[in-house]
């Protein structure tokens, strides 16, 4: 059955926190396009508002949490992972959405990334990857791309940038995407299969952030740039960009360096949650007491 | 397949037990069912002893987890699921843990910290007892802010105190932080555990206030109390978490002096206002006593045994014993100091404690210092030099 969307108007209606807005976003920004997509994947699947909470760690992109509504809990820098794994894990009928910008989950908050990815938590994590600490103002972040300039690397960024997805994908993650905010239907359907994931879902999303990371003057050219260099990395993947299939991970990334944008599906595959496996743990854990009585 | 209960898991029974079993199976017989950890010497057996009982129980859930920063940031997560929920851990994890302890005391989030001390600063003598973290539990995170703070004297009673700071935690809405220290961690003692329906169990107010008036930080609106009613996420009150300033909807509020004020003093008011509830101490020889030696935690019982020795030879010495360290108790402090000519204050550290009886007897008597430190306990006869001394 086709279902046919919610308007534009009833969407808001639903699922935003009126009293609450406007946002503390700049004009521009693309947080509130995030927003969008997660809020049209979320109507689709039907998700009930109850059980939704929405997970936060610290920056701009973390302060969306508080314009849904639904539960929200915008935590300490990094940690927001971590905070959801606490509430997953003891109440699994939860949906968990985790908001995070690169700072917040690439430099102090990377490690918790990686240890829910291993653990296999089912929790969507959605990355507002602006490649720079808008909040702020605009210093240096683990995905700025070398060659840079950022208040903090006033003579240009000498270091490596992350490609998170292609981390998330090594560190073994069940689902990877990766979009910028001009790819609004691929992302509202990553989104969609990272909710109906069992594990760990990361989407990351290409975001433009005009006033404290002046790569383009304004958002209109950051879109111009999304589309004209985006190349899609999934062989498969049917959508509206280049389709250009790398041969490996090495021509990928030199393509990056060049500043082509890798978007598309890096990763869909099935292994065992951990919610699944605790529970079959605490089965043998039982048997074995009682054979010990 | 029928349900395996605390009772089965514990036997109740006498035991030799340590400190440390003590305080994990505390933590069960007050239904604590989410434990979230990483090893430090000399806690590492709590987070052991949860691990290998947790899961036997119905929605019981132990993880060891990458650091004692997602440890803490878990059970302030899973607390709201109406779990009671507890991490244990040593000096640097207790560093670790501070920044998150702040977002427990500025959500109001219920969660027991163990912190079973060692010598420091830094890594220090990891297996050496030393009570160096007593103004660090109360002041460890930024900001005003107020926290519970507990610390046992023995096996039997690391029991009873853990399940006390579960029923602290959830009544004020509050973390509460249980000191303990690698000696007593580590002693084994006789332990009597009791039946579960034996415990006295105080959960948290749940949200009695119907949604179209509930708000997340509102208080006084049912009950006079100054502490929120809480809600569980999964329910239809879609409350709102932030570590900001937040007003009584939980909105941002980042720029008001007064909801800042507002808030901020709530979280003292809740605690001070119910100061007897919350202190307690052990008194004894104190009817005569013109010298009061001021101990907690494992330092009181050589405290002790130099108060009684001082007695057989003929001092009018007295014997104080903070359990709740935090709030302090300032009245009943001056009250004493008023018939003190003397406190000696038995610490294992350089001076915290001391601090606190010297502002609070308020020149109305001398105040001695009583400090050891390298992960020796005092002896008996150290302090009654002190006790003897003029
Ligand atoms: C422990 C800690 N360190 C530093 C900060 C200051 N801080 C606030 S936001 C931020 C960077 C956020 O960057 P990012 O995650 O990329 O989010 P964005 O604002 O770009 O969306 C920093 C460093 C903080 N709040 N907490
Ligand atoms: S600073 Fe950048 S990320 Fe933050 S609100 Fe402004 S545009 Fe958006
Ligand atoms: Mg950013």
């Amino acid at each position: 059955m086709i279902k046919i969307a919610n308007s534009t108007k009833d969407l808001r209606e639903k699922y935003l926190r009126k009293d609450l807005l406007p946002t503390i976003f700049c004009p521009g920004c693309g947080n509130g396009q995030v927003l969008n997509y997660v809020i049209r994947a979320i109507d689709a699947l039907n998700i009930s508002q109850d059980n939704l909470v929405f997970v936060s760690g610290i920056g701009c992109s973390s302060r969306l949490p508080a314009y849904l509504e639904a539960y929200g809990v915008h935590t300490t820098h990094g940690r927001a992972i971590a905070y959801a794994t606490g509430i997953k894990l003891t109440n699994p009928e939860l949906t968990v959405i985790v908001f995070t910008g690169d700072g917040d989950i690439s430099a102090i908050g990377l490690n918790h990334f990686l240890q829910a990815i291993r653990r296999n938590i089912s929790i969507t994590v959605i990355c507002i990857n602006n490649e720079n600490y808008g909040m702020t103002g605009g210093q240096v972040s683990p995905t700025t791309p070398m060659g840079h300039f950022s208040t903090t690397t006033p003579y240009q960024n000498i270091e490596h940038s992350f490609n998170l997805s292609f981390l998330a994908k090594a560190a073994g993650a069940s689902y990877v995407a990766r979009w910028t905010t001009a790819h609004s239907l691929q992302a509202i359907k990553s989104i969609k299969k990272g909710l109906q994931k069992q594990g760990l879902a990361f989407i990351e999303m290409l975001s433009p952030c005009p006033v404290s990371k002046k790569t383009f003057k304004n958002t209109t050219e950051y879109l111009q740039y999304y589309l004209n260099e985006s190349i899609s990395y999934s062989p498969n993947q049917n959508n509206n960009t280049s389709a250009h299939v790398f041969k490996d991970l090495h021509e990928c990334f030199t393509a990056q360096y060049e500043g082509k944008i890798i978007v598309g599906e890096i990763i869909d595959k099935e292994k065992p949650n951990y919610h699944q496996l605790y529970e079959d743990l605490r089965v043998r854990a039982r048997n074995e007491f009682r054979k010990n009585k | 397949m029928s349900i395996i209960t605390v009772d089965e898991i514990l036997e109740p029974k006498l035991q030799f037990a340590t400190g440390n079993d003590a305080i994990a199976y505390g933590a069960l017989l007050a239904n604590c069912r989410f434990f979230a950890g990483y090893p430090i010497t000399p806690a590492t057996e709590i987070l052991e002893l949860m691990a290998r009982y947790l899961p036997l129980l119905d929605g019981g859930y132990c993880l060891q987890m990458e650091d004692e920063i997602a440890s803490m940031a878990a059970i302030i997560g899973a607390s709201w699921n109406n779990y009671r929920t507890m991490t244990a851990t040593s000096g640097p994890g207790f560093s670790l843990m501070q920044e998150n302890i702040g977002y427990a005391c500025m959500t109001e989030t219920p969660c027991v910290i163990v912190n079973v001390q060692r010598s420091g600063p830094s890594t220090g003598q990891p297996t050496k007892p030393a009570q160096g973290d007593v103004m660090e539990a109360r002041w460890g995170t930024h900001g005003d802010h107020y926290v519970i703070v507990l610390y046992p004297n023995s096996v039997q009673e690391s029991l009873w105190i853990t399940i006390r700071a579960f029923n602290l935690a959830d009544k004020y809405r509050v973390p509460v932080i249980l000191l303990s220290d690698a000696a007593l961690a580590h002693t084994r003692e006789k332990l009597t555990i009791p039946l579960q329906n034996n415990i006295d169990i105080i959960n948290r107010m749940p949200v009695t206030i119907e949604k179209s008036k509930y708000h997340p930080f509102r208080t006084g609106f049912i009950h006079p109390s100054k502490v929120p009613e809480m809600d569980i996420f999964g329910q239809k009150y879609h409350t709102y978490l932030t570590g900001l300033t937040h007003d009584w909807k939980a909105y941002p509020a980042t720029d008001s002096a007064k909801v800042h004020e507002q808030l901020v003093r709530r979280f003292y008011e809740k605690i001070v206002d119910n100061h007897s509830d919350i202190v307690s101490m052990e008194l004894k020889y104190m009817d005569d006593a013109d010298i009061v030696v001021v101990s907690y935690g494992i330092a009181s019982r050589p405290a002790l045994a130099a108060v009684e020795r001082a007695r057989a030879e003929g001092y009018k010495v007295g014997y104080l014993r903070l359990i709740t360290l935090w709030p302090f108790p300032h009245d009943e402090i001056y009250e004493i100091s008023l018939d003190t000519k003397k406190f000696v204050v038995v610490e294992m550290n350089l001076g915290q404690i001391y601090h606190k009886i010297v502002e609070h007897s308020r020149g109305n008597s001398e105040v001695i210092k009583c400090f050891k430190i390298g992960g020796e306990l005092h002896t008996p006869k150290e302090i009654l030099k002190k006790i003897k001394s003029r």
